[in-house]
């Protein structure tokens, strides 16, 4: 079976977040970009699937030159093919470009696909919205935030994270699966991988070139302002007798915080 | 016209949907546009009366046999053709598993934008503006949507119900078709956790812990600890999941959950940017912990210092008198 990958460049998760204000942007010198935790998953449930399964493991990004870097550690863990989309426009937080993008690059480019797995969200615009979207253009059923995947012949089912429970989501192929925390635990590349990845040529399809209209380019949100959450202040400091300072902290909460 | 979407899960409506629809509500008041709502599934039209009063004119109810059970693909279907016939200005869902997994479907079918996730609703110059933390918190973006309907989801414990209950309206029932390819990736089955624990994101109070718990066991603690509270749940640190030491579902960070709480009380936890991201909009933060000097000692309201342990047993009892109290 051939899947497909859909990865993204983000800051880890240590980074510190500083805001260009004129250009509402994030500052992004200093910053360490890595492949979105989420899609790490997806990348190596990709590899399991391949390695029980057979096929082909392709990996896409959709994002500027710099979104080669993570292509090719996709690459180094053991995908077999990278392609750049490559949109000069960078972060826009419009999660319907990135979907229509991708689409437009698989129905017209790479339509080989039995599986289309994702990251159930990147950890930066937070948005979610991508793997959903491209279903919806594709025509394809989907299940989001997938803890355990197991596919038989053409058709697969999924354990979805919904609040206080899993749902159980059965689909045929082709679909749309977007990783969650706990569905596996991603491989480290190997020297071996990191040497094969580094000759591999990744072909770059221009988002301009992919058949979508103006109009479908047009961005459909428009970013007013970026800010800083408001700092929050250090406050009260409870020290001694262990009984002590329960007793006033409880009397805190209920006569100061009231929020018991 | 604001329409809210209503989820409905075991046969019951969903608070954070309410809430929705109390906030579209407010911001559809100062635009002078009504707020209607949106039901779907097969013979919901009795749970309409739970909705009125948080402000709704119509409860639409869009019936099918084959959306009795969620189906993005079925539900994304019966919502789009709504929209094409109602023209509503925007399109409001909450937030919770459903609505991540819906709005994006039903904004791609529409071909318009969408606002995951907001935590502030705004209306600037007759528009809706959405505010929403991004990097998990880290960073606020505000956005405008220039397509219509404007598609937004909106956070859980966030934003309050109606001060005073609206009246009861018009209920329109209408019986929809959805193609067979529609209901593609349907739920089979809903597996309920075997703890009948609240989702961290949909709690008023969590109880939170980290490495200083020093192993799965001590979890127990803190689950005895929220059991003394109505709506609360346990979280934890990304280190303490990392462990083994509780499930993923209740990490709380930047590759967890982000939470807004009424009262967080974290246990142990150090403080690392990404959980800090993940709990700093919540109303009130305790942390108990060993080093004053911890980073989430910063953004505490109340620090204990002191050793958990110790700390935990007389924290339990003068809670359980407090709340015998009231």
């Amino acid at each position: 079976m051939n899947i497909h990958v859909f990865i993204k460049r983000v800051p880890d998760t240590e980074s510190r977040i500083r805001i260009q204000h004129e250009t509402k942007t994030i500052v992004e010198e200093g910053l360490n970009f890595i492949i979105n935790p989420y899609d790490e998953y997806a990348v190596e449930e990709a590899l399991r699937l391949r390695e029980a399964k057979g096929g082909l493991v392709r990996v896409f990004a959709v994002g500027r030159e710099d979104s080669l870097t993570i292509l090719r550690k996709a690459l180094a863990m053991g995908a077999d093919e990278a392609v750049l989309i490559k949109d000069a426009a960078g972060e826009t937080y419009d999660g319907l470009r990135t979907a229509r993008a991708i689409a437009a690059a698989v129905r017209t480019k790479y339509p080989d696909y039995d599986l289309l797995l994702f990251g159930r969200q990147s950890v930066g615009a937070d948005n979610a919205q991508v793997p959903s979207m491209v279903a919806e253009l594709l025509g394809l059923p989907q299940a989001n935030v997938v803890t355990k995947l197991e596919i038989e012949g053409a058709a697969g089912t999924a354990l979805r994270e919904v609040e206080g429970a899993s749902e159980k989501v059965n689909f045929p192929l082709p679909a749309v699966v977007s990783a969650q925390k706990g569905l596996n635990e991603p491989r480290y590349e190997t020297l071996k991988g990191i040497m094969a990845a580094k000759k591999k040529e990744i072909p770059v399809l221009a988002i301009e070139e992919l058949g979508l209209t103006p109009e479908e380019l047009a961005p459909a949100v428009e970013v007013i302002a970026l800010d800083v959450p408001p700092q929050r202040q250090a406050g009260k400091i409870l020290q001694g007798e262990a009984a002590e300072t329960a007793r006033e902290l409880v009397r805190l909460l209920h006569e100061e915080a009231k929020v018991i | 016209m604001i329409a809210v979407t209503i989820e409905v899960r075991d046969g019951k409506v969903k608070k954070s949907s309410l809430e929705t629809l109390a906030e579209a509500k407010r911001r559809a008041d100062e635009l002078g546009w009504k707020t209607e709502a949106v039901l779907v599934g097969s013979g919901l039209e009795g749970l309409a009366a739970e909705v009125f009063p948080q402000g709704a004119a119509k409860v639409h109810v869009l019936d099918a046999p084959a959306l009795a059970a969620y189906s993005a693909g079925a539900y994304a279907h019966a919502l789009a053709a709504f929209a094409t016939e109602a023209k509503p200005k925007a399109i409001f869902f909450a937030a919770t598993a459903m609505g991540k997994d819906l709005a994006p479907r039903v904004a791609a079918r529409l071909g318009v934008g969408l606002a995951t996730d907001c935590t502030k609703v705004a209306v600037k110059d007759g528009m809706l503006v959405f505010t929403r933390p991004i990097y998990a918190g880290k960073a606020l973006l505000s956005l405008k949507i220039k397509t219509t309907p404007a598609l937004a989801t909106l956070r859980p414990n966030v934003f309050p119900l109606a001060s005073a209950p609206g009246t009861p309206g018009e209920v329109v029932k209408k019986a929809v078709t959805v193609p067979e390819e529609a209901v593609r990736g349907r739920v089979a089955e809903v597996i309920k956790a075997e703890t009948a624990e609240l989702d961290v994101t949909e709690a008023d109070i969590i109880v939170s812990g980290g490495r200083g718990l020093k192993g799965p066991e001590e979890f127990a603690l803190l689950r005895e600890l929220a059991a003394l509270f109505p709506r609360a749940a346990v979280g934890a640190s990304r280190s303490a999941v990392d462990s083994g030491w509780i499930g993923h579902q209740n990490q709380v960070g930047q590759t967890g959950k982000t939470v807004s709480p009424t009262l967080y009380i974290a246990f142990g936890i150090s403080g690392a940017i990404q959980h800090l991201a993940g709990m700093s909009s919540s109303k009130v933060i305790v942390a108990v912990n060993k080093d004053p000097e911890a980073p989430i000692v910063k953004v505490a309201d109340y620090t204990v210092v002191g050793d958990l342990f110790q700390v935990i047993p007389p924290l339990k009892e003068e809670l359980k008198k407090a709340l015998a109290d009231r």
